[in-house]
């Protein structure tokens, strides 16, 4: 079943802006997708819209089946979101935030409670269920945001930019949680600018930019088609200019820094031989840029087909 | 979806906000009308003699009893609503599949809430002035809850279209309060001359607070099933507008 289908969707702001062109999407369920684009792109407006903040031009959502048109509070039960700003009551409680969302979705007050105890244990977030949510870290907002929209038990958890602004620590355990959450069947759908979060968590990928979408695809696929990847070696002695070695392209960076283009499909053991060889010693190596970043620009550095 | 625990929740939320701040929220009252009932009543009043067969400081209890409650049913629903907007947790009820209609009613019957905590509070301290006791109950029980929801629901109209608190606070300060002034909570419209008193006539406030003192004291300048049906005639017109802006999302959606 298909958890999300967008269908032709369109949107025009009231100043003109095409924030929409038209896309067609499917997120099948308990999928991890990455929806990503630059800033502008369009991410926000479509989470936007499958969410009901924003009100859409033209076209389908349909959630689980249902149409957010005609059988609106059924598609709308399914889904919880996690908003890239923060977004609730600076002045109410921790607990009292997740016990009225509950509400909001027809939860009555005793469930909710227990509901929102469970998503609060899970976050970290039980020991302050009393503070007034003002008082939070940067990092407990973004996991009250997370348990505020996990607490009526969405079927499709979407999350626009989750991590942003969060250390590495906190945002790691947040993964580990997400992807607890999705074995334990929620389908999520992510929106972020790290894209190593996206190359780590996701299993399907889209791309959007300017309006539309331009790549669609399984994560692997898209990493597959990958033409070459750029490595930096630190060396042990400097050089003057960049050596020439075959079947690899080399520029030098630094006296000590040596940059090398490896195709896709050729190992970095020939590498290190012709190295070896000219008496080159490398002291250690990293990756120029992530896989996915490499990718993600290339696509966008596509002309618009309009 | 179960509507009856959306709208508790809403109303729960609304009634613990106006609590939890009450030395903001009742204090103040409490503190103007007692000023009121000193100054106006037991210093001037004793000046001014008597009003429509009562003595002034209870000629005035139902007025200042109502202004209260249409003072703070709006600002209720105003500040609260727009300060939802404000800090954009209007978008946890957007999100979920609660319908514009229980919205509505959650923070109407915030304000209407609210109304009658403040009415409560300026009714007892009336009664350390004045020995006014209400004479019909039904109709200033009808009335109370019609000028609450209907100054409630203005409240909200309010808090759609505001973009700033500079326009939360434009409506109270210069619609509001001349109208509630001059809407004969200090006086009865005979006393005004023939242009002023009709022109009072268009002022739906005065058709409210003179059922109002009709159900405290027994009199009314206008017929109160008359200003029954101005203030119901009224609430229609302002709920369907309500309901209109929701379903458009104005000022709240993109």
């Amino acid at each position: 079943m298909k958890a999300l289908s967008l269908n032709q969707l369109r949107k025009t702001y009231n100043n003109g802006l095409v924030a929409l062109k038209g896309i067609d999407l499917d997120v099948e369920e308990g999928d991890f997708f990455a929806l990503l684009g630059p800033n502008g792109a369009g991410k926000s407006t479509t989470i936007g819209i499958v969410s009901s903040l924003v009100t859409k031009t033209s076209g389908t959502v349909r959630i689980f089946g249902h149409d957010l048109d005609k059988g609106r509070e059924a598609a709308k039960q399914c889904i919880g979101l996690v908003p890239q700003e923060i977004n609730f009551n600076q002045f109410e409680t921790v607990l009292n935030i997740l016990v009225n969302q509950a509400g909001y979705y027809g939860v009555p007050r005793r469930r909710a409670l227990e509901s929102s105890e469970e998503c609060l244990r899970q976050l970290d977030l039980w020991d302050r269920r009393d503070g007034v949510s003002r008082r939070l870290s940067g990092g407990m907002k973004r996991r009250l945001m997370i348990a505020r929209a996990l607490v009526h038990k969405p079927r499709l958890l979407i999350l626009d930019e989750p991590t942003a602004g969060v250390d590495i620590e906190i945002r790691r355990s947040m993964w580990e949680f997400l992807r607890k959450i999705n074995r334990e069947g929620t389908t999520i759908i992510l929106t972020t600018h790290y894209l190593e979060e996206a190359e780590s968590l996701c299993r399907n990928i889209a791309i959007i930019n300017h309006g539309e979408i331009v790549e669609n695809t399984r994560m692997a696929s898209l990493l597959a088609s990958l033409h070459s990847e750029s490595f930096i070696l630190d060396l042990a002695q400097p050089l003057e200019t960049a050596p020439e070695l075959e079947g690899y392209s080399l520029r030098l960076e630094g006296a000590r820094t040596l940059e090398v283009d490896v195709p896709q499909g050729v190992g970095l053991n020939r590498l290190f031989e012709q190295l070896g060889a000219q008496g080159i010693s490398v002291r250690s190596l990293r990756n120029k840029a992530n896989r996915l970043e490499q990718m993600f620009v290339d696509l966008l550095d596509r002309p618009s087909p309009n | 979806m179960n509507y009856r625990v959306a709208f508790l929740t809403i109303l729960r939320k609304e009634i613990y906000r106006f609590m939890r701040i009450w030395p903001q929220t009742l204090l103040p009252v409490a503190v103007t009308t007692s000023l009121y009932f000193l100054i106006f009543g037991r210093m001037m009043g004793e000046r001014i003699g008597r009003m429509g067969g009562f003595n002034y400081i209870d000629f005035i209890v139902p007025g200042v009893v109502l202004m209260a409650v249409i003072n703070n049913s709006y600002s209720n629903v105003v500040s609260s609503f727009y300060s939802t907007k404000f800090q954009h947790y209007i978008e946890e009820l957007l999100v979920a599949p609660v319908p514009d209609w229980i919205i509505l009613a959650g923070y109407v019957c915030g304000g209407v809430a609210r109304g009658l905590a403040v009415g409560c509070v300026v009714t007892v301290i009336s009664m350390l002035f004045s020995d006014v006791r209400i004479q019909h109950w039904p109709v200033a029980l009808g009335v109370f809850v019609l000028t609450a929801t209907l100054f409630s629901l203005a409240g909200f109209i309010n808090a759609m279209f505001a973009n700033s608190f500079d326009d939360i606070s434009i409506v109270p300060n210069f619609v509001l309060t001349p109208l509630v002034y001059l809407g004969g909570v200090f006086f009865t419209v005979d006393m005004l001359p023939g242009v002023w008193r009709g022109v009072s006539l268009a002022n739906p406030i005065l058709y409210m607070i003179n059922a109002f003192r009709y159900g405290f004291l027994g009199i009314s300048d206008i017929p109160v099933l008359q200003a029954m049906a101005v203030a119901s005639g009224f609430i229609v017109v302002l709920a369907g507008a309500s309901l209109l802006l929701l379903r458009k999302g104005v000022g709240i959606k993109n």
